[in-house]
């Protein structure tokens, strides 16, 4: 495709902490090439931004090639901008033509607080993790891997789900800010593997009320988190989740 | 984890509305077959015959009046747990986003559960006044009650236009509900699994556009043609 330069406006999410309230901001940026990523064109702004004595817009990112999970920005309605399985970093400008309005929001979620204009708080996540998504058997070193047979769908399913990378764009995009697709995905990985057999009951109860603790919304499988996902991870692992809780229940976990 | 809190989850929340509603269509295809005799052609000189009987034996028989309690119990639970997902899922983005997806990633019927659902109610409360109330109030309280004809009934309710009108936009509301429900209860109960995913999405189309069809074209055919065929 033809390189080409653009000028555009930018419409973004300013807020100084998670105790005020946050505003938008309009900016004009010019000369941006179809060849940069949208996280570049961030850059171009903010050099631009301190040149002019101004506060640069503070956004997360990391690995800048889609591994991570950083780079969370909402984009004209979108988790990640326009592009299905993709994540901000590598989004590309070609997408946009010269004048466009871009609408830039962070994730919007009780669950994810704000701590500066696109930076928000996901350590509920973390936390998420720590009540459950872990094995507690200890491994010593690395065993030979035939020592273990694995069923091959259940391989290539529990690495399906295991190639999460708890960017939360699953809760930005939900409308009950859910956090299912996340948590089911983490659960997935573990319950089909053998590793993860002693803790299964314990663990999709454990995370669940966890999930609840931190404030997401109950899934009402309406699968906005599915579109948006950067990875593809499928609904199928919430119906996972699903049976496993069920199964929890009905067995009965040791945990009261 | 107990039962009593089993129920009190997210997930737990969910299977409550879920069982509920897979029991209300269970019901929906008996209510369905049962009505759906006004359309049994009569021998000369009947009017309704074979659907009058049905009611008249679902209308008297104790066991139907057992389950209808658990029918009721069922909705309101279905009713109440339904609302309060809906509204506390409401509160979890306190900021509303400036733009939002909108249809791009997700249906609007699968985002107007609440919505769908009251208008339902809305259409239940006025269904339950026409068909329900004055047989049941009578085989309660009077002593001199006999099941009132529910086809001359029918006939008599749906001459009004008005009427009609508001059972098919109930039926419309219905058939969005389930869109989304049908599919979402089998999928809340973990049984969407790989292999049959697309099977119960197909069976759940074809559910919620056939049973409500058939549902509304019970007040359209006695407004047109029942009254004026016997
Ligand atoms: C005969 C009537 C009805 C049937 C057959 C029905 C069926 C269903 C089904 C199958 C679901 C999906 C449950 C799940 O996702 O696991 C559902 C969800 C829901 N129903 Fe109903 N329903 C009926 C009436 C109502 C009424 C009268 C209301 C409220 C006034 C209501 C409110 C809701 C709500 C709010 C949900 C959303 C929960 C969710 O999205 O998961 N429903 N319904
Ligand atoms: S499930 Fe997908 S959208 Fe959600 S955190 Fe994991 S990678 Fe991100
Ligand atoms: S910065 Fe790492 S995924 Fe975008």
């Amino acid at each position: 495709m033809q390189h080409y330069n653009m000028n555009l406006t930018l419409k973004v999410w300013r807020q100084r902490s998670n105790k005020v309230k946050g505003h938008f901001e309009s900016f004009q940026v010019k000369n941006i090439s179809s060849e940069m990523s949208f996280l570049e064109m961030f850059d171009v702004l903010n050099e631009q931004l301190v040149a002019e004595g101004k506060d640069p817009i503070a956004f997360d990112h990391d690995c800048r090639e889609g591994i991570c999970g950083m780079c969370s920005m909402y984009i004209n309605g979108r988790a990640h901008g326009p592009w299905t399985q993709n994540t901000t970093c590598q989004l590309h400008m070609r997408e946009y033509k010269d004048g466009d309005t871009i609408v830039v929001e962070p994730w919007r979620a009780e669950s994810f607080p704000v701590i500066r204009d696109l930076v928000v708080d996901r350590s509920a996540f973390d936390r998420i993790i720590g009540a459950g998504g872990y094995v507690s058997v200890n491994t010593g070193n690395a065993v030979d891997a035939n020592s273990l047979p694995i069923e091959k769908q259940k391989a290539d399913e529990a690495f399906a789900a295991a190639s999460c990378i708890g960017c939360g764009a699953c809760v930005a995009a939900c409308p009950n800010a859910s956090a299912m697709l996340f948590v089911s995905a983490k659960i997935a990985h573990l319950a089909l593997l053998p590793q993860g057999e002693p803790e299964r009951k314990n663990r999709a109860v454990n995370m669940i009320q966890q999930m609840d603790t931190e404030g997401f919304g109950s899934c009402t499988n309406i699968g906005a988190c599915e579109a948006e996902c950067p990875k593809g991870i499928s609904l199928e692992n919430i119906a996972r989740l699903n049976r496993e809780y069920v199964g929890a229940i009905f067995s009965g976990s040791n945990n009261g | 984890m107990n039962w009593k809190n089993a129920f009190s989850t997210s997930i737990g929340k969910k299977i409550l509305v879920g069982g509920t509603g897979l029991f209300l269509i269970l019901f929906l295809v008996v209510h369905c077959y049962v009505n759906a005799m006004i359309f049994w052609p009569d021998e000369p000189g009947e009017t309704g015959k074979h659907f009058t009987e049905a009611a008249a034996f679902m209308g008297g028989n104790v066991a139907i009046r057992i389950m209808e309690i658990g029918l009721f119990a069922g909705l309101i639970i279905h009713i109440v747990q339904g609302l309060l997902l809906w509204s506390q899922n409401s509160k979890r983005r306190p900021v509303r986003y400036e733009v939002s997806a909108g249809n791009n990633t997700s249906r609007w019927y699968s985002r107007s559960m609440g919505l769908l659902g009251t208008l339902i109610l809305l259409f239940l409360i006025l269904h339950l006044y026409h068909f329900w109330a004055p047989n049941r109030y009578g085989q309660a309280f009077d002593a001199a009650w006999r099941e009132e004809d529910l086809y001359e009934k029918m006939v008599k309710v749906f001459s009004q236009m008005w009427v009609v009108v508001v059972y098919v936009l109930g039926c419309v509301s219905l058939a969005w509900h389930l869109m989304h429900g049908f599919f979402s209860a089998f999928q809340t109960f973990g049984l969407t699994t790989h292999r049959y995913k697309a099977t119960i999405k197909s069976v759940g189309v074809a559910f919620s556009i056939l049973i409500p069809l058939i549902f509304a074209a019970m007040p359209v055919y006695l407004h047109f043609i029942g009254s004026s065929g016997h």
